[in-house]
């Protein structure tokens, strides 16, 4: 890049005049740091599917050893809420990789648009699940042992409860995190810290959007719609 | 740490760089990072030790405790805790396998630098929050956490919990770390087939750190929402299943116990036939068996649970794939002692460490066989023969190389070199004490003593009392080996670039290594570690 | 016994076989330490690989590991495979004692065997995992709340034996011991009948340092056990004058109703009949079929909804364990096991 050179003053640097980026002294070019933080990132995500995978395992082990309460409680879930929110990760995650393609392409501008689009989608997901939630425990629905609903006593219903909040609190815990990563990149867009020459963090960070939106299209049916 | 710094041998090297303890608090420096970690792991070591003394003069005399039976349950767990999570599993990779990885692989830095501080951190978090539990009145579950007792004690065992939690993260991100520096930075020239054994089996290492840790993760999360949230997922009172507790734990934890042994190996494959003057015999083999031993690492958890109540057809696959670890094992063991022949052997303190740790890990996995064993393991579960099992393949073979290690890389690091007088002394108080400490323990395990007894029977005192006399010979040759390394840091001989005359890349810059490890233009690879020919021996 | 006899063969073969191979290992490195050690004018070898040599030491050791493991799964069957005459004990682990019911009503907390004749043990736990564990057997099995499982065993010469709890289980775990005793078959006839008495020694290491260690417990979070204590279940008091377990159960199964939904004498009334379901198959409302055991009547009154007998209403109200205690349960058991 040309500014590369006549270094302006710190603090000059925008969303429109990004600053050129310097890879690490142990790296030979910005294209093999990249390739390896792409990589540590891949990896990252095994650990994440390993993670939840237990418990995936541990909720499957448990349905097939008490069909009959799975089924009556997962009645009291609500599929239209949870419908919603499928509808809205999946647009959250569209946008997501068209604020990175904007990125790649050096639209600096739309990029942050399409980023705080993704971001409101999260805080939408959040709210819907917000309520779900609080009508739960309003109803007296917890997990496992301070279960006390009085609409559904069959034994074991509560540990179904376990799962469902375990599992989507755990998910919603990483919907968390990745719309305060994608504030993150937004202020190093505005900043001029990312530019079509250095865009790893945003990459990276879609890749664990993306992540987090296909638990989801695992938990929803698994848990709201599988009887 | 503080080495007084040898700046008259080359000027600026990694100690000397920037100075102060701000400087190395907040240093990105992998060989800095390392003696971090090696620092506070020495420390746990010590405190785990201590404990594990505690718990043998309280052992020694039947009808004699020297501590009530809550406490000594608080001492078995923190030792077992303290030892696993905050000592061995750190001990080689996050310790010696910072400091040499990047310039075994002529790097100038692990891939990602500022991860690798964090890690360091993160462990040190965790260990925090271990010590925490301590204050808050001690866990006595026992390091495996089992449920529905674990759920039913006090609150304490939360703290530990969340110890080993935060701490498993400290090792899945430097096992990453470790996987994409060795992809990514290896020299120009460093082909697969020129990676170092001690690469080899970080990598396998690494993997297992990433795969596994996560499931610990998880499930010690679980555990702590038990008792907060009372989920009820493992506990039977609630309809949970305690024994899924026990397949989730040992899902890693079986793992896990290639993750302490597999670095170490490496270890020995590195230093025997630099004293060999010799090739590894069987390089192939022995990169491919790291391999073999991780994979077969995930598929053989169920062994810990033959008498849990899991079924005869689970017990028939664990007992039969267990079988197969030993195998790729044998390989490099038997390749090891291969090297040796016709070799032109020299006995330093490393080489000692070395034939120290194929003498007691041979014994501690010969035994791991008897354990493997379906109806054998019936009896010996959950007795001083398990016990016996672990010590010699954790301390007698992890611990071995870990010090072995130590000694081999102590030019490098330092500048200095070790005194090989003190050092040979050492080494033969820690065989004999280790053997006598752990020895009696697989007699009297097979006589039947249970593990986790605050008082045995008095039946077994003759084995109770010799292992308590071994294990005052442990401490003497531990506190010998430190009083070694740190009056040798400060005050021994120069050591000169490379004393063992290795060909590995960590030994081609200057002792001790400058800030970027080899100088502006880093280093080429041009031959295979090990080629021992011509002028090379 | 028997068992103990093949458990010893199999363990010395694996001592010598790891003699064997811990000679050939470290007799090995020895022998090239002292022979290769470093001499002026010599130079090593250079050796990279040799494949037959590879070949077989992975090969060689396949074979064996694979005979150990038959053998091993051989012992194994032996172990666990009670013969079908055993007669059984039922034996209830809690924090920290061992208590042994007969079906004849007796309970105890030494197990006193007959010589000669087969034993197995049904075990449950009242609160955490323990574990039955008699070295001179060579048997061990955990003991896990909520369900049953077992041990056998069979005593060829009188005398008395170890037993010892072998899963953490807190405290005073390490005193949690019992002793089995074999009698001759004429001494047991008398122990039944309350004519022989057994001296109250177990083999603590003493009786007074259990006493410090339970009078030093106050951070141990065994409410559970507290509770249960405190409520002596009713089977206790029945056992005190010396019913047999199935009476006892019989008696139970009215005082709690049961009979109410459940005919004795093999009609159907909102249940099905107790009358000969034991080691009967069912089908259960989902298709699949069930063998009526001890852990599944146990679990049909605990939990009945979770399996539903086919052509029957899930109406039967689950029965927890502060209802029905471990002693209770296993007379109830017992009680439908006597009616085949
Ligand atoms: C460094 C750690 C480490 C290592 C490397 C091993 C290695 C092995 N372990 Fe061990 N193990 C532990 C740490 C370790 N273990 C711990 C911590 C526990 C207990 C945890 C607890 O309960 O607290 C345990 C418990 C444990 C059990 C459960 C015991 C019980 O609780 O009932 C079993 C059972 O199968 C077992 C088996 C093995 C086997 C087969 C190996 C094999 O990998 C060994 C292979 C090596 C050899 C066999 C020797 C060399 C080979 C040859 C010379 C070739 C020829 C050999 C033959 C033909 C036999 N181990
Ligand atoms: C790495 C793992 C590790 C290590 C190193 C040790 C080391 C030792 N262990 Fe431990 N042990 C475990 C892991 C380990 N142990 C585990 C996992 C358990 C199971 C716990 C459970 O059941 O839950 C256990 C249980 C256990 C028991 C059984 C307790 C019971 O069941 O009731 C016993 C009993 O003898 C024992 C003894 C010892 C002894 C004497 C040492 C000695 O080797 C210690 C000697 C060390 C020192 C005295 C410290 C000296 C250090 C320095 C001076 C610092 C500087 C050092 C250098 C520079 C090198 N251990
Ligand atoms: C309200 C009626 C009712 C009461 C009271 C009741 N049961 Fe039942 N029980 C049933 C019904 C209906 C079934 C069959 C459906 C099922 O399996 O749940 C059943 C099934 C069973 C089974 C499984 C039988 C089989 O053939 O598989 C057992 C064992 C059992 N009950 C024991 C008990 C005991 C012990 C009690 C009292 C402590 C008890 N029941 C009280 C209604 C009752
Ligand atoms: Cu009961 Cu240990
Ligand atoms: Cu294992």
């Amino acid at each position: 890049m040309s500014n590369a050179h006549a270094a302006p003053a710190a603090g000059t640097y925008n969303q429109d005049n990004p600053q050129p980026h310097h890879h690490g002294h142990h790296f030979e070019s910005n294209e093999h740091e990249f390739s390896a933080a792409k990589q540590g990132m891949w990896l990252f995500m095994v650990t994440e599917v390993l993670m939840i995978g237990a418990l995936f395992v541990g909720y499957l082990l448990f349905r097939l050893r008490f069909p009959e309460a799975f089924h009556e409680a997962h009645k009291e879930l609500n599929v239209k809420l949870g419908a919603l929110n499928t509808v809205v990760l999946i647009i959250s995650s569209a946008t997501m990789v068209l604020g990175v393609s904007a990125v790649q392409r050096g639209n600096n501008r739309r990029a942050v648009k399409l980023l705080i689009a993704t971001v409101l989608c999260g805080a939408i997901f959040c709210t819907v699940k917000y309520f779900e939630y609080s009508h739960k425990f309003h109803e007296g629905i917890f997990p496992g042992g301070n279960y006390r609903f009085e609409g559904l006593t069959t034994p074991h219903v509560p540990l179904f409860f376990s799962f469902y909040f375990l599992m989507t609190g755990v998910h919603a815990f990483h919907v968390i995190v990745g719309m305060s990563l994608i504030t993150w990149l937004i202020i190093k867009i505005k900043k001029g810290q990312i530019s079509k020459d250095y865009f790893t963090p945003v990459e990276l960070v879609g890749f664990y959007w993306h992540f987090v939106d296909l638990v989801w299209i695992y938990l929803f049916p698994l848990l709201y719609l599988l009887g | 740490m503080s080495y007084s710094t040898p700046s008259e041998i080359h000027g600026d090297n990694y100690l000397n760089h920037e100075k102060g303890l701000w400087s190395w608090m907040t240093t990105v420096d992998h060989k800095r990072i390392g003696l971090m970690y090696l620092a506070t792991v020495l420390f746990f070591f010590l405190v785990g030790g201590i404990f594990a003394l505690i718990i043998r003069l309280n052992l020694m005399r039947a009808g004699h405790p020297i501590v009530d039976a809550n406490t000594y349950n608080k001492l078995m767990t923190y030792h077992g805790a303290i030892m696993v999570f905050l000592v061995i599993i750190p001990a080689i990779p996050a310790a010696i396998g910072n400091f040499v990885l990047p310039m075994m692989l002529g790097a100038k830095d692990v891939a990602f630098p500022r991860l690798n501080l964090a890690s360091y951190y993160i462990y040190v978090a965790g260990a925090i929050l271990a010590v925490t539990s301590l204050v808050v009145g001690g866990a006595d579950t026992g390091w495996t956490f089992y449920t529905p007792y674990s759920i039913r004690t006090s609150g304490a065992v939360i703290w530990v919990l969340a110890g080993a939690f935060v701490a498993g993260f400290s090792s899945i991100l430097t096992g990453l770390n470790f996987i994409v520096s060795i992809q990514k930075l290896r020299a120009p020239g460093m082909t697969w087939n020129r990676l170092p054994l001690f690469l080899w089996s970080l990598y396998a290492t690494s993997v297992i750190q990433v795969l596994a840790t996560p499931v610990l993760a998880i499930t010690l999360a679980l555990l702590i929402f038990e008792h907060v949230f009372k989920v009820g997922i493992f506990d039977p009172a609630l309809g949970g299943d305690p024994v899924l507790f026990q397949h989730f734990f040992w899902f890693y934890s079986h793992p896990a116990v290639y993750i302490m042994i597999l670095p170490s190996m490496g270890v020995i494959s590195e230093i025997i036939p630099v004293f060999s003057r010799k090739p590894i015999f069987g390089y192939r083999a022995i990169a491919l068996a790291s391999f073999g031993i991780a994979l077969v690492a995930f598929l053989v958890w169920g062994h810990h649970l033959f008498v849990s109540g899991q079924s005869e057809l689970a017990n028939f696959i664990f007992s039969l794939l267990t079988m197969f670890v030993a195998i790729p094992t044998g390989v490099k063991v038997f390749s090891w002692v291969g090297t040796m022949y016709k070799g032109q052997i020299t006995f330093k303190a490393p080489m000692l460490y070395a034939m120290g740790f194929i003498e007691l890990f041979t014994i501690g996995g010969l035994t791991g066989v008897f354990l493997a064993t379906l109806a054998i393991d019936v009896h010996l579960t959950d007795t001083y023969f398990v016990i016996a099992h672990f010590h010699y393949v954790m301390v007698g073979g992890t611990i071995m190389g870990f010090v072995g290690g130590m000694h081999y890389w102590f030019p490098k690091v330092t500048g200095k070199m070790y005194n090989e007088k003190i050092a040979t002394w050492a080494f033969w108080l820690l065989i004999i004490g280790f053997n006598l400490t752990f020895g009696p323990q697989f007699i009297a395990g097979s006589e039947g003593m249970p593990r986790r007894y605050w008082s045995q029977l008095p039946e077994f005192d003759f084995w109770n009392r010799l292992s308590t006399y071994g294990s005052w010979f442990l401490a003497v040759g531990f506190v010998t080996i430190a009083y070694n390394m740190i009056k040798s840091a400060k005050s021994g001989p120069k050591a000169g670039d490379n004393p063992w005359r290795a060909l590995t890349m960590e030994w081609q810059s200057p002792s001790p290594p400058p800030h970027d490890n080899f100088g502006e233009v880093g280093p080429t690879c041009t031959a295979w570690p090990y080629e021992y020919k011509g002028a090379n021996v | 016994s028997d068992v103990a006899v093949m458990w010893d063969h199999l363990y010395w073969f694996l001592f010598w076989l790891s003699v064997f191979f811990f000679v050939l290992v470290v007799g090995g490195m020895l022998y090239f330490a002292i022979v290769y050690r470093k001499q002026e004018g010599k130079k090593p070898k250079y050796i990279v690989d040799h494949h037959a040599l590879e070949a077989f030491w992975t090969i060689v050791p396949t074979i064996l590991l694979l005979g150990i493991f038959a053998w091993g799964w051989d012992v194994y069957k032996h172990q666990v495979s009670a013969p079908s005459d055993a007669a059984e004990v039922r034996v209830i682990g809690k924090q920290w004692q061992w208590t042994f019911q007969y079906d004849d009503g007796v309970t105890s907390n030494h197990l006193v065997v007959p010589v000669g004749k087969p034993v197995k043990l049904l075990m449950t736990s009242q609160d955490v995992l323990h574990s039955f564990f008699i070295p001179n057997f060579r048997v061990k099995q955990d003991v896990v709340p909520g369900m049953y499982t077992s041990v056998w065993f069979e005593p060829k010469v009188t005398g008395e034996h170890q037993v010892f709890c072998a899963e953490y289980c807190g405290t005073t775990h390490s005193g949690m011991l019992a002793r089995i005793i074999v009698l001759d078959a004429e001494k047991y006839e008398l122990w039944k009948n309350g004519k022989l008495k057994i001296k109250e020694d177990t083999k603590v290491a003493s009786k007074d340092q259990v006493q410090l260690a339970l009078s030093t417990d106050k951070v141990d979070g065994n409410q559970s056990s507290d509770t249960l204590a405190g409520k002596q279940s009713s089977a206790t008091t029945l056992a005190a004058a010396h019913i047999p377990l199935p009476q006892q159960g019989a008696k139970l199964v009215e005082a709690k109703g049961c009979v109410a939904c459940h005919s004795l004498d093999g009609s159907t009334k909102i249940g099905p009949s107790y009358k000969g379901i034991f080691g009967k198959q069912v089908e259960l409302m989902d298709g699949s079929k069930v063998v009526v055991d001890e852990n599944y009547i146990r679990e049909s009154i605990q939990k009945p909804q979770s399996k539903v007998v086919k052509g029957f209403n899930p109406v039967m109200p689950p029965y927890t364990k502060e209802m029905i205690g471990e002693e209770d349960m296993n007379a109830i058991v017992a009680y439908i096991k006597s009616l085949n």
